[in-house]
């Protein structure tokens, strides 16, 4: 890992950052991060709570100014132009953004308004993503009565529906049962293989070793970055968890006073 | 102690939301100073259960017993009997940690001092930050604070619902940790979890998945050994998703599902040494190339995947 700036150039970057800092009062929560993700990349961006993934996601999405450093998402400098980084990117939080009292027409109808797609396009890409998803049955069936698989699903889906460049997944499968995971990460796996870059946080490590790479923040830096088999010959672990737990667990009662 | 069989024992257990089934018949039995994990997915039915054990809600039909009481005709009793944590953080934020349990000790008619014995493997990780309000603490630090609220009036039986879901690897490790020191103090305690992994730290497991046990419960290493068909990991390099193809589409497989760094493929009518020649030589004639595949041992999630698409026969209960 170069100390100088990231690895991969700034104009092929799909999300790149030099020196990426935040504070809060005297609290440094993001601390000069240094690194870039490659464009259709699946990237795990892991931290133990309290690391500093939040802030530096909110950085990233051009929600939050940095105090310091230089980012660039899609293209466009996230603290110069938020913006036109936000209309690049399509974001999935562990809160869902789908309105339970629509139904899963309504919502995508409503969502591709906000993006400001045209009629044609919305009924275009309604159709394709309704087939994909086996959903077509269910186009009329209020959001809020599907079963939590299917809304992470149809949520994931939704934030990809304007065709966004990157697309950042906040704990996508928390809570879901091990099969619709699997099937969550094969929409993942879609999505980067038509050239989508998927920035993704998770607490499953088994998770972990299903990306590209994955970098592991610790208090504000990042600690370790790297493909799932490197990070695991650098560390002489047996699994993604082991590196993790090395890494992470000195820091908790630091992050925490 | 000597006249209860069971810690907790929940016979045809049923509960009803407006149309929606949330419990559908569960049985089963939680022996003392047991750590007994129910294992499941969101609306698996795991809080439901866990919400009648410590008498908030009313079972529709079945019925259930703590500490030899039960939850309809006892509740009062039962109360003070469990130490429940429900999950989500239930402390008050604007207290300090100190003023958190010297409440809950109160509520119980007790002190934090008489009770310190008990709750001390755990509350003294936080008692440096004694003045600190809870609402200020880390994940890691707010679950200690709960788990030592739990415990401060001595209950027999800990139910705690999904204390680890959402919670970083290195505090749900360190979680454990504590329920093992509990549980060598020889306390019986409930766990839910959606993390098939921590069914390894359980004495025994349930499955449940849409308000039924998948199988009777068993210790983890029984319930993993249960998987009858041929199982075998494999890894190439390339695609990921492409591999998963690749490997779905070959005869002779049931399933094939990523596990880490791995695909676990799921055979039928052969062993799994030939299974695994057979995945190897496919994928080689195919032009995979650092093609990796033998037989590996199943795990508990391996175990849930198969019973999801086909539950245990065995598993069905009578619906009281």
């Amino acid at each position: 890992m170069a100390d100088r700036g990231p690895t991969i150039p700034r104009e092929e970057a799909a999300v790149w950052a030099q020196d990426l800092t935040r504070t809060f009062g005297s609290f440094i929560a993001v601390d000069h991060i240094t690194f870039a993700v490659a464009q259709g990349e699946v990237f795990g961006f892991l931290g133990a709570n309290g690391a500093g993934k939040t802030t530096a996601i909110k950085m990233l999405t051009g929600l939050l100014a940095p105090s310091g450093g230089t980012a660039h998402t899609a293209g466009y400098d996230v603290a110069e132009q938020p913006d036109e980084v936000k209309r690049r990117i399509g974001y999935m939080s562990q809160r869902f953004a789908l309105y339970d009292d629509l139904t899963v027409k309504e919502n995508v109808r409503f969502y591709g308004g906000v993006y400001g797609l045209t009629d044609r396009q919305i009924a275009e890409r309604m159709a394709a993503m309704l087939a994909r998803l086996g959903f077509e049955r269910m186009a009329r069936e209020r959001v809020g009565r599907l079963p939590l698989g299917w809304k992470q699903k149809l949520d994931f889906s939704v934030a990809l529906l304007h065709e966004p460049e990157v697309v950042f997944l906040d704990e996508p499968t928390g809570g879901v049962d091990p099969v619709t995971r699997r099937q969550f990460w094969e929409l993942i796996y879609a999505a980067a293989q038509g050239g989508t870059t998927v920035f993704v946080t998770t607490h499953y490590m088994d998770e972990a070793e299903y990306c590209d790479r994955v970098s592991i923040m610790v208090a504000g830096t990042i600690a370790a970055l790297g493909t799932p088999a490197e990070l695991k010959a650098q560390f002489a672990a047996a699994s993604i968890d082991e590196v993790f737990l090395r890494l992470a667990r000195p820091v908790e009662e630091a992050a925490s006073s | 102690m000597t006249d209860a069989p069971a810690s907790v024992q929940v016979n045809g257990l049923v509960k009803r939301y407006d149309e929606a089934v949330a419990l559908d018949g569960v049985s089963l039995a939680v022996e003392p100073g047991e750590l007994f994990g129910v294992i499941g997915p969101d609306g698996a039915g795991k809080s439901t259960l866990f919400r009648i054990l410590v008498t908030v809600i009313l079972p529709d039909a079945g019925a259930a017993s703590v500490d030899g009481l039960d939850v309809v005709d006892d509740y009062l009793e039962i109360r003070r009997r469990v130490g429940y944590m429900p999950g989500r953080f239930s402390l008050y934020p604007d207290l300090t940690v100190r003023e958190n349990l010297e409440f809950f000790a109160s509520v119980f008619g007790t002190s934090v001092e008489a009770e310190y014995d008990v709750i001390a493997p755990i509350y003294s990780q936080i008692e440096p930050f004694d003045d600190r309000r809870a609402g200020a603490l880390s994940g890691g630090m707010k679950q200690k604070l709960a788990l030592s609220c739990a415990l401060v009036h001595r209950p027999r039986v800990l139910i705690l619902d999904e204390p680890t879901t959402g919670v970083d690897a290195v505090s749900r490790a360190e979680f454990w940790d504590m329920l093992g020191e509990l549980k060598r103090g020889g306390l019986t305690t409930l766990v839910s979890t959606p993390y098939m992994d921590e069914a390894a730290r359980c004495d025994r497991i349930a499955l449940l998945q849409t308000g039924r046990l998948l199988r009777a419960p068993d210790t983890p290493e029984a319930v993993a050994r249960s998987f009858r068909a041929p199982l075998v990991r494999v890894r190439a390099t390339g695609e990921r998703a492409a591999l998963l193809g690749t490997l779905r589409a070959l005869d002779g497989v049931a399933r094939a599902e990523v596990f880490g760094e791995w695909v676990h493929v799921t055979g039928a009518g052969e062993d799994a040494g030939a299974l695994a020649l057979r995945m190897q030589r496919a994928l080689e004639g195919q032009g995979w190339s650092e093609v990796v595949a033998e037989p590996v041992a199943p795990s508990v999630e391996d175990v849930f995947m198969a019973l999801m698409s086909d539950p245990d026969p065995t598993a069905e209960v009578n619906h009281g």
